[in-house]
């Protein structure tokens, strides 16, 4: 291909070459830097929150992307730690306090005064997981390890495990640690970056 | 209809949702030798859309899909050179 474009480079565009012509081959020069270009076979994730339902994005886009041939990072920082701790069935929670979306799985609209009565954090999460089982959706467990099994990079951040007060222990086995500087250097060669 | 296709391995993601289709497609091609062809059963609607463009993501070649009886059923060849 690019043996071809350099040959007709050397001969002048009145031998022949129409505009069709020159628009096919610039397409297809496009086509061969974008699949050369090591960015566009990378993705770089941030997941920043730790309830339940910010947990699902992270993992599930990340699998995608590595199913899609990505070579994937998933970088953990603030409450998202939750996400890769090992109790993360115990941390992970919906609360409906603060949450206009959060009627979604409720039976009935509830006011305000009432998503803040005791018991109804554990009730939504409660809610939430059953809802998500009955329609067959992933639990966190088994997005977790099967970004395991496809090879997406978890990585912790380490300023906020030490600001947190965690050790390298209290996360799932095949975590990483790094800070801002590493995670931006995978970041800045990955065409897609998303903050969760 | 696609009796003439020869498959190498059936991945069964009926009742699976978003995004475990396209992660058991993705385990099973990964054992899978080049020009090798996985059959895909799903009934997650996403996977109209997903395993399209994934299989395009891949390289893979989308040989057809098909939906019978509810079920989408995809035929996917593994390609020589993936891009």
């Amino acid at each position: 291909m690019t043996s071809e474009l350099h040959t007709q480079s050397e001969t002048p565009i009145a031998s022949g070459l129409c505009e069709e012509d020159i628009r096919r081959i610039v397409r297809e020069e496009i086509k061969q830097a974008w699949t050369k270009n090591p960015a566009s076979r990378r993705a770089a994730l941030v997941a920043s929150k730790g309830t339940l339902d910010w947990a699902y994005p992270p993992l599930i886009l990340g699998t995608a992307a590595a199913a899609a041939g990505l070579e994937t990072s998933v970088f953990f920082t603030f409450y998202g730690l939750n996400i890769i701790h090992k109790d993360f069935e115990r941390k992970l929670k919906v609360d409906p306090v603060g949450n206009p979306a959060m009627p979604m799985p409720m039976p009935l609209p509830m006011p305000d005064v009432l998503t803040g009565m005791p018991g109804m954090k554990a009730l939504s999460t409660k809610m939430m997981k059953s809802k998500f089982a009955k329609n067959h959706v992933a639990t966190i467990g088994t997005l977790l390890n099967e970004a395991r099994e496809l090879g997406v990079r978890l990585i912790g951040c380490q300023m906020t495990i030490d600001v947190f007060g965690y050790s390298h222990s209290d996360f799932r086995d095949g975590v990483e640690f790094a800070g801002a500087a590493a995670f931006m250097s995978e970041a800045r060669k990955a065409h897609v970056t998303m903050f969760i | 209809m696609n009796a003439d296709i020869n498959v190498d391995e059936v991945v069964d993601a009926r009742d699976l949702m978003c995004p475990m289709p396209v992660l058991a497609a993705t385990k099973a091609m990964r054992r899978l030798m080049p020009n090798q062809v996985i059959k895909v059963l799903a009934t997650d609607k996403g996977a109209l859309s997903d395993i399209p463009a994934w299989a395009e993501d891949n390289g893979y070649e989308l040989l057809s899909s098909d939906t019978e009886d509810g079920v989408l059923i995809f035929f996917i060849r593994k390609t020589e050179e993936q891009i």
